[in-house]
């Protein structure tokens, strides 16, 4: 039995009930910018009011919209078999998505990708332990411009049998995307009943809501396939300098995503997520390793649990341009901050240089942290007092505990066991074996990952119909 | 006071941001009639130079950057009026800027515009999520020297590219130099599009705009 589940908060009650009604109070009087068509079109149906394309949403709607949002999404893989469940406390893992380059880990440059480098990246992802789901983390150059979005997915899938976090560039894009999660499934209900991907919805901050995004929100929630919005206050440029200014901030342009979605279809599953961050005040970039940027997205989950809705967040990336110190404790601090927090699924593993950059030498370490953070979430447990004094009395007549049968018996339950990618050699060891960097500790577990065969290797007759989808497509 | 004092009076009101102390020696330079264009060059030009250099040398930050900018803009359009000469003798140059369509991340643009209108150039903001069509018709019409084109996205740093080509079908391209933006902006993209050049940060934008200015 654990003894404490381990727990952080940043809110207390009083200023989460505070924060959403600042929230609500936005919604209703400042409005939020909206362009596109259907939204436009069930926003006037609904007689929500207008001004200079700012609708100005009623706090009464936003609660009703509020009551029909399911408060669990279960993923499915690519078989159709239950693989994870978004809700309470659990804490999932995903790639950091849509890097636009990537660390080569043969050369070490960071260049742009091709489709073979993200092919790579899929299948380790698949050996991946503590890395939950996959996304379509990789935009590569060897495709059409128009087919970037969508042939990700198709890669994804036929390349790992996780479920995938994914997005749209083009908002027709959509389509074939959906063809391509259909034919992993029986039916479009079965498809709704066991999701297999999530589509991101970023709203443009402040309090807007762009064409294409609202557009992908509006084609998932028909279908009811899990949307996850991803919005993003920049603090001290497009949101607020206060952390907790940004966290309303947030909490208006989500709950404006949640009446769209439940507006389109009443019980539409979505996700209450984010990629805020802080600008550096010296050179205008957007940190992702930033500690107040960790504490953004600590809050703003905190009132997606508070609205007792799925949760997302961007955290355990690094602004490092190299998997070095900086890397590691960025995404260590982001991982286990996340973990506390119960983010139900954190988006970030394998990303450096702020959302640019994918490398596998750190998703890889990360795979790691993560497994540490899984443990360290399982808290201390009690096995029954007396706590030590039996086993104390072992030790006297045995002079060692190596071979006491609770020793046998616990040992992989009550400890982590990383791999090689984590030193833990004596220094001479650690000397004869190369005097190895993580990276290159890293950089070798790669090589033994990539000649694993496939833990669940894709039915033939579905990666012939994902080939005939995406050709007839491209 | 010597109107040396007073140019180092003016610089330091701008480093110190102090805008109410720049706004009465604008005021007071215009009173005593004395020559404006060296107090823009020689007072404001030198606060806002030094500023650049204080966030170079890692002293100021962005906000400081920016209010310095701001309080120089004000400053210039109270002196602007009555400054003797033409508009176009007295300012650098004339600078059309945008984030292209497609992409609505302003705010490096923003800095490089208040730096660059600081600095003395005529600067048309013309906001983000602008049309490649929209920003080279204003560049015609107000006779611009340089156009400065953001993107901070791979998907919409193609409009940085569209906008030279369309410049070189009209056979206008040598009319103005073209200068990229954005995270993602480096100089192989600036080659590929036979542009003019990029610069990474607003400081290095004012340098490189001077240096292809001359």
């Amino acid at each position: 039995m654990t003894i404490l589940k381990p727990k952080i908060q940043l809110l207390d009650e009083e200023h989460k009930i505070k924060v959403f009604n600042e929230a609500m109070d936005i919604l209703e009087n400042q409005g939020i910018f909206l362009e596109n068509k259907e939204a436009i079109k069930i926003f006037k149906q609904h007689g929500i009011d207008e001004r200079n394309s700012r609708y100005f949403i009623p706090s009464d709607l936003v609660d009703k919209c509020l009551e029909s949002i399911p408060n669990e999404i279960k993923l499915y893989d690519r078989e159709g078999k239950e693989f994870l469940s978004l809700t309470k406390d659990n804490v999932h893992f995903d790639p950091g998505s849509a890097a636009i380059f990537i660390l080569d880990e043969k050369t070490g440059e960071i260049r742009e990708a091709l489709s073979k480098d993200f092919i790579h990246f899929s299948k380790i992802v698949e050996q991946l332990q503590f890395i939950d789901a996959q996304s379509t983390a990789i935009v590569y150059q060897d495709v059409p411009k128009e087919a970037q979005d969508w042939h990700r997915l198709y890669l994804a899938l036929s390349n790992c049998y996780k479920p995938v976090i994914t997005g749209t560039f083009r908002k027709e894009s959509f389509k074939i995307m959906r063809e391509l999660l259909l034919a992993c499934r029986l039916s479009e209900e079965d498809l709704a009943r066991k999701p297999l991907a999530v589509f991101d919805a970023c709203p443009s901050p402040p309090l807007k809501w762009s064409d294409l995004t609202t557009q992908s929100l509006i084609d998932a929630a028909n279908s009811m396939i899990p949307s996850e919005f991803v919005s993003m206050p920049l603090a001290g440029a497009s949101a607020p300098i206060t952390l907790i200014g940004s966290i309303t901030q947030h909490c208006a342009e989500s709950l404006a995503g949640v009446v769209i979605a439940q507006l389109t279809k009443k019980g539409a599953p979505v996700i209450w997520g984010g990629s805020p961050a802080v600008l550096d005040m010296r050179r205008g970039t957007t940190p992702m390793g930033a500690i107040e940027t960790m504490m953004i997205n600590i809050g703003d989950v905190e009132m997606g649990k508070f609205l007792k809705l799925p949760t997302h967040a961007y955290m355990s990336l690094s602004d490092s341009k190299v998997p070095d110190a900086q890397a590691g404790f960025e995404a260590g601090m982001g991982a286990l901050l996340a973990g506390l927090a119960g983010i139900n699924m954190v988006s970030g593993p394998g990303m450096i240089d702020f959302e640019s950059t994918q490398s596998i030498e750190k998703l890889l370490i990360d795979n790691e942290i993560i497994g540490m953070v899984k443990r360290f979430l399982k808290g201390i447990e009690n096995f029954g007092a007396p706590f030590a004094s039996n086993i104390l009395k072992a030790y006297d007549k045995k002079q060692e505990l190596l071979s006491h049968p609770l020793t046998l018996k616990l040992f992989k339950k009550e400890l982590f066991l990383p791999s090689p990618i984590i030193d833990r050699l004596s220094r001479d060891a650690w000397k004869d074996s190369g005097s190895k960097s993580i990276r290159k500790r890293a950089i070798e577990q790669t090589l033994k990952l990539e000649k694993l065969s496939p833990i669940k290797p894709i039915d033939e007759i579905l990666a012939k119909q994902l080939d005939q989808i995406t050709s007839a497509n491209i | 006071m010597s109107q040396e004092s007073f140019y180092k009076e003016i610089s330091e009101a701008i480093v110190s941001l102090d805008r109410e102390k720049a706004i009465s020696f604008a005021k007071k330079a215009i009173e005593e009639n004395m020559n404006l264009l060296d107090v823009v060059e020689k007072g404001f030009g030198a606060g806002i130079r030094r500023i650049g250099e204080l966030w170079e040398e890692g002293e100021f930050f962005l906000p400081e950057l920016m209010l310095g900018g701001n309080i120089v803009q004000e400053s210039m359009e109270i002196l602007l009026p009555f400054l003797k000469a033409n508009k176009e003798d007295i300012m650098s140059g004339k600078v059309v800027i945008a984030t292209i369509e497609g992409d609505i991340h302003s705010i490096g643009k923003t800095i490089v515009a208040t730096m660059l209108s600081a600095n003395g150039f005529e600067v048309y903001d013309l906001g983000a999520d602008v049309s490649a069509e929209k920003i080279i018709n204003t560049a015609l019409e107000k006779n611009a020297n340089i156009i400065g084109v953001s993107a901070l996205l791979t998907t919409t740093m193609i409009g940085q590219k569209k906008l030279i080509e369309i410049l070189q079908d009209k056979g206008i391209r040598d009319k103005f130099k073209v200068i990229l933006g954005g995270a993602p902006v480096t100089q192989n993209w600036v080659n590929e599009c036979q542009a003019d050049g990029y610069a990474d940060n607003a400081i290095e934008a004012v340098k490189l705009i001077k240096k292809l200015m001359d």
